[in-house]
């Protein structure tokens, strides 16, 4: 029960784990994407990814500008301009 | 023959020189290992985007609603080459092949009848190429003002080339920009820079994807980050490509100097030689005649 999440930026691969949940702020409104999440593209607002790393655990944020969302089956992959720290 | 007191100075001097070439051969090579990571680093980035812009691009092709950075402009006669130099020089002939690959795209578009304007990233390509063509307009980027080209820097090139498509400046856009293979060898490549060439569809899934908002949308934000994706991979290539030559460059250079150091310093040793044998000659001559 993980789902593979991915952060990229131009400069470096910025994380690759596995997650229980993350919340992205996309362009329409915020989703969250769990294991096995229909394949889904979005572009996203600049703000912040929670990141759940197990079930009820309490959240990370990571703040980034510039991004994109992709979900596949092979899991989350967020494009990002900039990743604040 | 030189005096002995003129080929100590020249001794000196090359000597000197050899040190600078030494000092710059040791700091290309600290450089070069870090520009090779941060263009490997880069890579994950390139590549994913890369096949995401290939699934949708599948899907919007060849549709009159594709965006104008993917369809053109319906023509190609006004081309521009974005040429990506380096800031700096005591790098072998890297900056004259970018140069030579330049001119010989441009000879060609000319000769198909083309006009052609330029672009100019780095220094060292502007001279040369305002000297081969005194007559193309051509714009620039100046980098020299930045230690390391980052994305902030491709990301304002990538807007500015946008901003004069949108204008209608140009119809095609090329990208000239060494590619760095190892210290030895950088080849200049001409890639197609806009519109944007629809990459190759990778293995499409058959899963039905949901797309927030539409496919265009989406398309339409990608693509601007593509180009500058391209541009700053040619920023991270040059500043590998520039260290690796420049070592390389470096490294026979310091290897000249030391052979000329030998040379000379033979040739000292048998000008001091000779001298003292004079002297002793002249002595023993003197003395006999007493």
């Amino acid at each position: 029960m993980s789902l593979h999440f991915e952060l990229v930026t131009p400069a470096r691969l910025v994380r690759s784990e596995e997650v229980f949940m993350v919340e992205v702020p996309g362009s329409e409104g915020n989703f969250g994407v769990l294991e096995g999440h229909a394949p889904f593209m979005s572009t996203i607002q600049d703000g912040a990814l929670r990141v759940y790393r197990t079930n009820g655990a309490a959240p990370e944020d990571i703040r980034i500008t510039g991004g994109f969302a992709e979900v596949s089956e092979k899991g989350l992959t967020v494009l990002a301009e900039h990743v604040e720290g | 023959m030189a005096s002995l007191k003129e080929l100590k100075g020249r001794i000196n001097s090359v000597k000197s020189t050899q040190k600078i070439t030494k000092a710059k051969q040791m700091v290309a090579a600290a450089k070069l290992r870090k520009a090779q990571t941060a263009a490997e680093a880069a890579r994950p980035y390139a590549s994913r985007l890369a096949a995401v812009m290939a699934s949708l691009a599948g899907k919007v092709a060849g549709q009159d609603s594709a965006p104008l950075l993917m369809r053109g402009t319906g023509s190609d006669q006004r081309h521009l080459l974005v040429v990506v130099n380096t800031d700096k020089g005591l790098c072998g002939g890297l900056n004259s092949n970018i140069v030579k690959e330049a001119k010989l795209q441009a000879r060609a578009l000319e000769a198909a009848g083309k006009t052609v304007t330029f672009y100019l990233v780095g220094k060292k390509g502007r001279a040369p190429l305002k000297r081969e063509f005194p007559n193309a307009k051509a714009d620039g980027y100046d980098t020299s003002m930045v230690r390391t080209p980052g994305f902030d820097e491709a990301s304002a090139i990538a807007h500015e080339l946008i901003e004069m498509f949108a204008a209608g400046k140009f119809d095609v856009a090329h990208l000239v920009a060494p590619k760095f293979k190892s210290a030895l060898q950088q080849d200049p490549i001409t890639a197609q820079l806009i519109p944007v060439p629809a990459p190759a569809a990778a293995s499409t899934s058959d899963a039905v994807v949901e797309y927030e908002p539409g496919e265009e949308e989406i398309l339409e934000a990608l693509l601007p980050r593509y180009v500058t994706t391209q541009v700053f991979g040619a920023l991270l290539e040059r500043e590998a490509s520039e260290q690796g030559a420049s070592m390389t460059a470096m490294d026979n250079a310091t290897r000249n100097a030391g052979e000329l150091i030998q040379k000379l310093t033979i040739q000292y040793n048998r000008s001091r030689q000779a001298a003292i044998t004079t002297e002793l000659i002249e002595i023993i001559a003197g003395a006999e005649a007493l």
